[in-house]
């Protein structure tokens, strides 16, 4: 599965609760688009619906409690209702790992993933997590010890600045849960929703083709001048 | 030293241990946020933050003083800092500005037009031109065999590092520790003391990983100084980091060029004659001096020297943000203009482009390069007429080399040994993801006879002994040498102390037990002979065109890279790969685009200034040239310099048509091919460009400024 797709594939991730109804942003989304193809319902109609969803017991603007699960442990934080999961993680859990480069979903950076799907926490609200589990890239090693494709990363040098290295973890994590031998292509298709400035690429390819057991061969050569000197 | 050594921060940054600048939250720490400009020119009488101030969750709140000329959209106006981010967003929107706005320019063929508005009132937009002669140029074309010439433009370029500009200052007393995200720990501190009125050894500046630069975390911009005046006010750490948006405006770019070129040959393919006439904006230009990041350091004629030269440079002021270092500043300019023009000539007097080159290239290691890229490219089979490619996807291939200056200076580095054997290596420098703090682990293990995993290393803190920012491509060779000197006294000192002939490798645990309780601490220097400049590269690439879609992909690009000698193969290699793929985007996607009706950056985000990704990527070949004999260079730059001008060529070579203006959108491409309209695609009009040439050409002569007069500049060749 498209890893930027993932959110568009699914989009009762962040329209649902954690009990399953439906909340008031995912339910105007889906109004949106249910208008436009059935182009029944008209302005006033969706006028009288947003004043009604609105009627609703509103959360916020002041802090609420949220509780998240995170990395296999609940904890509950007074958040007001416009903190991002990614604020929420960084800020208020401490957990720095996924980081904030665009806040705007495009690059990756924030990735984490939840119920095993990978997520742009920048573009979640962390109300919207409740209920699913998180996990951040702290929760991969937790023992200490690095996860086969961490290791991979290490080995083949998958990384420079590593500003960029947590987000692309845990979506090469969750192609290879998902797919344990993917091809290069697909591998390169997962990585699609993160982006690498240092251009790190080859080397983040090889590094999860190694963690599918799939032989990579270097590109690289030394010469050595002396062999090679003008005549 | 050569082999491949993991970089020894990685499994910090693979499982998010790592603590980067906006990691950092000493307990209390403050949310800054900036108010910018609305307006991409104006005139500001006052600043009102009393509201702000008082504000719920509001710690302090301060705005730039006086009355002032606000030259572009995005420039600092005032800042604030509050318990939350929320807080601090809030805050900003009741700051009152009282401000005229002015007329404003912001694309270069507009701001050089004689009734532009002026971004400075005093002066014109365009600068004196800085004039360079050799020989006699007219004599040379007329008596030339061949004669090509031609336009070339590249566009503004933003760096983009993923992680944004950024600071944490927090006082402590009479002291600031302040956390910067920069290329120079010891060039930021003193800006902050500076900034702050304080003696520089009350501050403290520790940059324990970084997020990339690329040049932009050179300078100490406004973000920083705002932050360190809101933690002085606030009397607490603030934390201000930049968000994407803001790093598209006012934290540097890469300036355009605009490049007439005429190029005259003997009918033996060696150049005779150079003419360039070249302008180009690094943003407002309000001090006159000011580089822009080097408008007019485009070097001409690049790499491949003519005995008759003119030359014209001019800066142009736009009103938009200022320009500045960016990845080998200047070069990749002049090598897709040079490169391009070459190619021309090339075709012209029916030469193989890498004959003409190796004919006319006077560095001797460049030469072979070009020798041996070719014939591991298979150049001789691929290489084709322009245009002769059939169907309606064509291919084609390209060359293009570089030239970069590398080499070393000033460091100072200790080591420091402890009874038990273990050894710490200290040393002011940064890692700013090149791997840095990697090299001094490899060269001090190579030193002592130690694996590198044995070796602590400190690296990105002023208490530690200095070292000069990281620009140049200089840190290796830097740091390199000095860690060497350290290490080589070290081994001196115990052998004094311990009656062991050689301390290395096996006796090392038995020849530290001698030192007594204490540790030993050796101090070391850079010093001559150990490093070098004058890195010379060559690139080949090979592309696909789709002419009905206009669409370009790089299938293949050829590296061989003068690397001095090879301290780490792995990380070497990564900023190889690194620089290619930053040259990928140059060449196709990237592009800061300016709204002349709003005269704001439309393009401020990912999503619309567009980075290569990983489905981008070519098949990359790389060939280190290793000569340890030439000692250490830095590689990080000239691996981004020849990627955009062989990609071009690759096109042109494709597609029989010369695309002149880069970045080379499909748009350009079809326009090219005469597939849209008459008017139609982004690239410039010619007889726009040819009247903004002729005021160049008219415009005041002024010598040329020297890129650098140190021994480095020395070195570039």
């Amino acid at each position: 599965m498209k890893r930027s797709g993932s959110k568009s594939d699914s989009p009762g991730r962040s329209q649902r609760t954690a009990a399953g109804g439906v909340t008031r942003r995912g339910f105007l989304k889906g109004l949106g688009t249910t208008a436009l193809t059935a182009a029944v319902v008209s302005a006033r109609g969706v006028a009288e619906e947003l004043e009604r969803a609105n009627a609703e017991t509103p959360q916020g603007p002041g802090a609420v409690p949220v509780t998240l699960n995170i990395n296999g442990e609940k904890k509950t934080f007074a958040l007001e209702p416009r903190v991002t999961l990614l604020e929420a993680l960084r800020t208020h859990a401490g957990l720095t790992g996924a980081k904030e480069a665009c806040d705007r979903a495009t690059c990756g950076a924030c990735t984490v993933l939840l119920d095993n799907i990978p997520v742009y926490a920048c573009s979640l609200l962390a109300i919207e997590a409740q209920g699913a589990e998180i996990t951040t890239i702290e929760g991969l090693a937790k023992t200490g010890e690095l996860t086969a494709l961490q290791q991979a990363f290490v080995d083949k040098d998958g990384l420079q600045c590593g500003y960029c290295s947590p987000g692309f973890v845990l979506t090469l994590t969750a192609l290879l849960r998902r797919n344990p031998h993917p091809t290069e292509a697909e591998v390169r298709q997962a990585c699609t929703g993160n982006l690498c400035r240092c251009g790190s690429y080859p080397r983040i390819l090889a590094a999860a083709l190694k963690t599918a057991g799939l032989k990579t061969t270097s590109n690289t050569s030394v010469l050595r001048w002396s062999d090679h000197a003008l005549a | 030293m050569g082999k491949a050594t993991p970089r020894l921060d990685g499994p910090a940054k693979v499982s998010g241990r790592a603590k980067y600048t906006s990691d950092v939250a000493p307990a209390g720490t403050l949310y800054g946020a900036i108010l910018r400009s609305k307006w991409p020119a104006a005139r500001v009488r006052s600043i009102n933050v009393d509201k702000a101030r008082t504000a719920p969750g509001i710690r302090a709140a301060i705005a730039v003083p006086g009355e002032f000329t606000v030259h572009f959209y995005g420039q600092e106006l005032a800042a604030v800092a509050g318990v939350t981010r929320q807080a601090a967003l809030d805050a900003l929107s009741l700051i009152e500005v009282d401000a005229s706005p002015l007329p404003f320019v912001v694309n270069e063929l507009d701001a050089i037009q004689p009734d532009a508005p002026r971004v400075v009132p005093e002066r014109p937009n365009l600068l004196p031109a800085e004039t360079e002669k050799a020989g006699d140029v007219d004599a040379a074309f007329a008596s030339a065999a061949a004669v090509v010439e031609d336009v070339f433009a590249t566009q503004v370029e933003i760096h983009n590092p993923l992680e944004p500009q950024g600071d944490v200052v927090a006082p402590e007393g009479d002291e600031f520790t302040a956390w910067c995200s920069t290329q120079g720990i010891f060039d930021s501190r003193n800006d902050v003391a500076n900034i702050l009125g304080v003696p520089q050894n009350k501050v403290r500046v520790i940059c324990e990983h970084m997020g990339g630069g690329f040049g932009s975390k050179i300078e100490s911009w406004g973000n920083r100084g705002l932050c360190a005046w809101l933690a002085k006010t606030a009397g607490a750490p603030v934390k201000l980091i930049l968000t994407r948006f803001e790093q598209a405006l006012s934290v540097g770019n890469r300036p355009s060029s605009f490049q007439k070129i005429k190029l005259g040959a003997d009918a033996s393919g060696k150049l005779t004659a150079f003419e360039m006439t070249l302008f180009g904006t690094g943003g407002p230009v309000v001090d006159p001096s000011d580089p822009g990041g080097g408008v007019i350091f485009v070097p001409a004629p690049y790499i491949y020297p003519a005995p008759n030269t003119r030359v014209r440079k001019s800066k142009l002021a736009v009103n938009a943000g200022r320009g500045t270092w960016m990845r080998a500043p200047g070069h990749p300019p002049a090598s897709v203009g040079m490169e391009g023009i070459l190619d021309e000539l090339a075709v012209k007097l029916g030469m193989d482009p890498v004959e003409i080159r190796v004919r006319n290239d006077p560095h001797e290691i460049r030469r072979r390069e070009y020798q041996i890229g070719a014939e591991k490219f298979g150049w001789k089979d691929k290489y084709r007429q322009p245009g002769a490619s059939p169907g309606p996807v064509k291919s084609g291939v390209g060359c293009a080399g570089s030239g970069w200056m590398s080499g070393g200076e000033g460091t100072q580095a200790e080591v420091q040994v402890n009874p038990d054997g273990t050894v710490e290596v200290r040393c002011g420098t940064q890692d700013l993801g090149t791997g840095s703090r990697t090299v001094v682990a490899v060269v001090a293990a190579e030193m002592l006879g130690l694996d590198a995993a044995q070796i602590t290393v400190r690296v990105g803190d002023t208490r530690l002994p200095p070292s000069g920012l990281s620009g140049g491509s200089a840190t290796t060779a830097s740091v390199g040498p000095a860690i060497y000197d350290a290490c080589e006294k070290t081994l001196a000192e115990l052998k004094k102390l311990s009656g062991i002939d050689d301390p290395r490798g096996a006796h090392w645990r038995e020849a530290c037990g001698k030192i007594g309780p204490n540790p030993l601490v050796v101090p070391g220097r850079w010093r001559e002979g150990l490093s070098t400049g004058g890195a010379g590269g060559v690139q080949f690439a090979e592309v696909e065109v789709d002419t009905d879609t206009g669409f370009v992909k790089v299938r293949r690009m050829l590296c061989v890279q003068d690397c001095g000698a090879v301290v780490n193969k792995l990380t070497c290699e990564s900023q190889l790969n690194g620089g290619i793929i930053m040259g990928l985007g140059y060449a196709l996607y990237e592009q800061r685009v300016m709204d002349p009706q709003t005269g704001v950056v439309l393009n401020p985000n990912f999503e619309t200034y567009k980075l290569p990704g990983a489905a981008d990527v070519p098949e990359i070949e790389l060939l280190l040239l290793d000569m340890p004999e030439r000692g250490i260079i830095g590689v990080g730059e000239p691996a981004t310099v020849p990627t955009a001008a062989a990609i071009a060529n690759a096109v042109a070579n494709a597609i029989g048509v010369r695309m002149t203006s880069l970045p080379i959108t499909p748009d350009k491409v079809l326009a090219a091919l005469g597939k849209l309209p008459a008017g139609a695609g982004t690239g410039a009009k010619d007889s726009v460009l040819q009247q903004a040439f002729a005021r160049v050409a008219q415009a005041p002569a002024t010598p040329a400024t020297p890129f650098f007069t140190g021994r480095r500049g020395r070195a570039y060749a």
